[in-house]
């Protein structure tokens, strides 16, 4: 009996559904503590293109949190550069786009969330602007945030992410020694137009006169190509709203805070 | 007087729970029966996590719990488990485990998993877990099996921190995170202690092992037949 098909088929329908259920059940009790530890991860991430990984490091998630909140304004742009902030009777935060599943559609029908740095308790004066940024690896997506001077010009940071690069190779996009190489480069190029950063081929040559070029990551060529797209793909996606802002002022700008 | 049909009922006392057999099972996988270094198997995750010891002791405790729970599982359906799709039931119990333990991390240390990312998942194709299931789950009590697989996982546990523990003192200088070349070489009146890049690759890690299965079997005398 213990052999027969009707048994093992049996054996096998009931361990399905009892692990099956052990999968779903853990799944619905822990899916709001997971959702809360990747929007704190997602804040960090924000912050880590403005703040030192140090720095982070050394703060609770409610400091953090704080820290965001007291600190970071943000507003959801179109490519144009124009404002959103409803679609089709929703309300929409910055926090609420999904960069990724926006990414499916074509560019012209994309929101762009951008996320602004200003000082505490006063949000016209901004430090910096961030930039989420999202594009596609070796193996699967990557995204990060640019955190732009005031200047819209001069690069103060970046952060990167990836969802399956291979470690030691493209995953070290995370590395901080490998972001730090992007501050103080420019993506404006001399004539004025959209030149974005990119990175070289091979590792361990200096580019520091060169505002447009850094380091690149031996091994991992094609991630350095997708964080190259990335950058030049999103920085073109927001230079309608880099310009309108060189243009006015940025107080004339309606922030949610 | 009818004693050689009717068998004699012998009530043998219930054996302690850590007799000396029991004890065996648990201890013998440090030393004399260590899955990686004499068995040779889950060298896989041996040389990939082990860069730096937080992780590595993350991915100690998740294969311990796997471990434990897989051979308790399969311990206590042994002889319900069809054997022509026996391997299927197993990977099926362990895959489940495996997906719990990575559930449970993305939920409480989102940093560890961002960290460990595959290597948790590929828990599931480590050797010794399938291979202990096989070898002695599916042919023993449940007890027993949960102390088994307590102690083949403890086995693996300590030598894959001591090779973290290596790799990454020698590699980036520092012992879970903190620095402690630098402050070292201070003490000693040096300007720096230099790391050795090749122990954060996997060549480094594999080094190591070699050195440590090397110390072990000379200390053990033990010689593959």
């Amino acid at each position: 009996m213990q052999q027969s098909n009707t048994y093992i088929i049996i054996f096998s329908v009931v361990l399905t559904v009892i692990c099956g259920f052990l999968l779903s059940g853990s799944s619905q009790l822990l899916g709001p503590i997971q959702q809360e530890a990747i929007a704190l991860d997602t804040k960090k991430q924000i912050l880590g293109a403005v703040i030192s990984s140090d720095e982070i490091g050394a703060m609770s998630p409610e400091e953090i949190t704080a820290f965001y909140e007291n600190h970071i304004a943000s507003t959801v742009v179109d490519i144009e550069g124009e404002e959103v902030t409803e679609v089709e009777g929703t309300a929409i935060t910055a926090e609420s786009v999904d960069i990724g599943s926006n990414y499916k559609k074509a560019p012209e029908e994309r929101l762009y969330p951008v996320f602004i740095y200003h000082e505490e308790g006063n949000p016209d004066n901004i430090s910096a602007y961030i930039l989420p940024l999202y594009g596609a690896g070796l193996w699967n997506a990557i995204w990060g945030y640019m955190a732009l001077q005031s200047d819209l010009n001069t690069i103060e940071g970046v952060t990167f992410s990836h969802a399956g690069e291979t470690p030691g190779l493209g995953a070290r996009i995370t590395e901080e020694g490998v972001q730090q190489r992007y501050q103080g480069k420019e993506i404006w190029g001399e004539g004025g137009e959209l030149e974005s950063v990119y990175m070289q081929k091979g590792e361990g040559r200096d580019y520091t006169n060169d505002p447009h070029k850094v380091d690149g990551m031996s091994g991992a060529t094609i991630t350095a190509v997708g964080v190259n797209n990335m950058l030049k793909n999103y920085l073109g996606y927001y230079e309608a709203f880099l310009n309108k802002i060189k243009e006015s002022s940025p107080a004339k700008m309606a922030v949610n805070n | 007087m009818s004693t050689e049909t009717a068998e004699k009922v012998i009530n043998k006392p219930a054996e302690a729970l850590l007799s000396k057999r029991r004890k065996s099972i648990v201890t013998d996988p440090l030393i004399d029966n260590n899955p990686i270094t004499i068995q040779v198997l889950g060298i896989c995750s041996a040389l990939a996590v082990t860069t730096q010891l937080q992780p590595t002791l993350v991915m100690a405790l998740s294969v311990i719990f796997v471990m434990a729970l897989s051979n308790l599982a399969i311990s206590i359906l042994r002889n319900t488990i069809p054997s022509r799709i026996r391997i299927i039931a197993q990977l099926a119990i362990v895959a489940t485990l495996v997906s719990l333990v990575s559930e449970v991390l993305k939920a409480f240390s989102y940093d560890m998993y961002k960290q460990l990312s595959v290597f948790i998942g590929l828990i599931v194709t480590n050797c010794i877990v399938m291979g202990r299931l096989e070898a002695f789950a599916m042919g023993n009590k449940p007890y027993d099996s949960v102390l088994d697989g307590f102690g083949q996982a403890m086995g693996y546990s300590w030598i894959i921190l001591a090779v973290a523990f290596f790799r990454e003192i020698w590699g980036s200088g520092s012992f879970f995170g903190i620095p402690v070349l630098d402050p070292l070489a201070g003490f000693i009146g040096m300007e720096n202690l230099a790391t050795n890049g090749l122990m954060v690759t996997p060549v480094g890690a594999f080094m190591i092992l070699g050195l440590i299965i090397w110390v072990q079997r000379s200390m053990t005398k033990y010689v593959e037949q």
